[in-house]
């Protein structure tokens, strides 16, 4: 049995990356960036929110698009990575909606507002997201799982757009936006923060997947050596020796 | 495929008046919920395709069903039929029971509820069921496969099918709301309408791409 490589390849690296720029970034945000003039230091969730926000919804496309990799060359792996990045993406998701919520209430004044086109849409796409666990894991059959999985990721990834321009279309902004569709208004010091935040949280989005898939994968191996061992009557070694792998 | 649910849908008469009969109850539901005799304009509009959308539920929930229970879904797999011919029978049957629902509920919904009646509606707003329609059907037959196979079926179907027709409840209520106002402002119907046929045309494509993965093995 040749042991499979696990996908801990240049983790250490990425996470020492990941954690350079993460810490550069909320430096920036923390000493560099000016105050905002009518928000204050309330603003500052900004360089959180926004970049977990667009993050979180390239992951949900990203899942998409390892979905249809997977179905083209039916490799599980591809589901496995397309799992793992939707499941993240949740997870930031959930993020996304705690930051934005308190930022709403100190600067509108409420915990949520309809007349955000961006918040609103981020609401029902998370709400379909959430459906991909529960519908994965009712799911008994392993190959029908990861295809149906798919479908859904497939589906649901088609969706992200078509839904961000509905919403948007059916409500005239009324809210100043820190971030236009230009990228503009945004003095040149907040501009590089809010870079380099965004930046560090798709580094850190990257390491936690490879992290995932890397336990994912070594559970996975380590459930077939087990299964080898209780295979080969006792006293007895089994036939192909493992040989050990090396993480990182 | 598309004859054979039908004939199925005419001998048992199970989707489509349980539909029906689901839609009235919810207006009923409404005229409580709202406190209101008569609504009209965003109001009304909102009823009706809230209404709409939640009958559509009920039709997805069961579109495989007869498949499920005689076991049949392996006979048309092994039939020589291309596999895209059993989504479209699906959507179009599934189309055909909105359109069924539609056909009495909406008349139901001016005689029940609303306020200026359907007479100032009347070329536009089948036009919108129809276009709307193509959508729901495309999405929930989509859908309705997806989740033959989950275990919590009744669960997975609504929390899956209703977010996605979140952008498709968007326009057509849009488009309908001056229809059922009195005095209408401006409307822009074209660019609802425009909207909808967009999103009707990548759910039919990506259905279409993605359906034959659920019916194989």
């Amino acid at each position: 049995m040749a042991a499979k490589p696990l996908f801990g390849r240049g983790l250490r690296l990425l996470s020492v990356i990941t954690a350079i720029t993460l810490l550069t970034g909320f430096a920036l945000v923390f000493f560099y960036a000016p105050l905002d003039a009518d928000q204050g230091v309330i603003q500052k969730i900004f360089y959180v929110h926004v970049p977990l926000a667009i993050v979180s919804l390239c992951g949900f496309v990203a899942g998409g698009l390892m979905a249809i990799q997977q179905l083209r060359t039916r490799d599980r792996a591809w589901d496995m990575r397309s799992y793992v990045a939707i499941h993240l993406s949740i997870v930031f998701g959930v993020a996304v909606l705690i930051t934005g919520s308190l930022w709403a209430k100190r600067s509108w004044g409420h915990w949520w507002v309809w007349d955000e086109p961006v918040l609103v849409s981020y609401l029902i796409v998370f709400l379909l997201y959430c459906c991909y666990q529960p519908l994965r894991f009712s799911i008994s059959d392993p190959d029908r799982q990861s295809r149906y999985a798919s479908v859904f990721a497939i589906a649901a990834g088609a969706f992200v757009p078509i839904n961000f321009v509905a919403v948007r279309l059916a409500v005239q902004h009324v809210h100043p936006r820190v971030l236009s569709e230009t990228g503009g208004h945004l003095p040149g010091k907040m501009m590089l923060a809010f870079y380099v935040t965004l930046l560090g949280v798709a580094l850190l989005f990257a390491t936690l997947w490879k992290l995932e898939l890397t336990s994912k994968n070594a559970s996975e191996q380590l459930r077939r050596l087990r299964r080898s061992f209780e295979e080969t009557p006792p006293g007895e070694l089994p036939a192909e020796a493992p040989e050990p792998v090396g993480v990182g | 495929m598309l004859r054979k649910d039908l004939r199925i849908e005419l001998r048992t008469r199970e989707s489509a008046p349980a539909m029906i009969l689901f839609s009235l109850t919810v207006f009923v539901l409404f005229h409580f919920g709202v406190r209101r005799d008569e609504i009209d304009g965003a109001l009304a509009s909102g009823v009706l395709w809230v209404t709409v959308l939640l009958a559509a539920v009920l039709g997805v929930n069961r579109l495989f069903a007869s498949e499920r229970e005689g076991r049949a879904l392996d006979g048309i797999l092994l039939a020589p039929v291309d596999r895209t011919a059993v989504y479209l029978a699906k959507a179009a049957a599934l189309f055909l029971y909105l359109v069924v629902l539609e056909v009495v509920a909406v008349p139901a919904f001016a005689i029940l509820l609303l306020g200026p009646g359907l007479g100032g509606a009347l070329p536009e707003l089948p036009l919108i069921l129809l276009v709307a329609d193509v959508g729901l059907a495309a999405v929930g037959a989509l859908v309705a496969a997806l989740a033959a196979e989950a275990r919590a079926r009744d669960v997975v179907v609504p929390l899956l099918v209703l977010p996605l027709y979140v952008p498709l409840l968007i326009a057509a209520a849009r488009a309908t709301e001056p229809l059922l106002t009195p005095h209408p402002g401006p409307h822009g119907l074209a660019k609802w309408l425009g909207f909808t046929g967009v999103y009707d045309t990548v759910f039919l494509l990506v259905a279409v791409a993605v359906f034959d993965y659920l019916l194989e093995d």
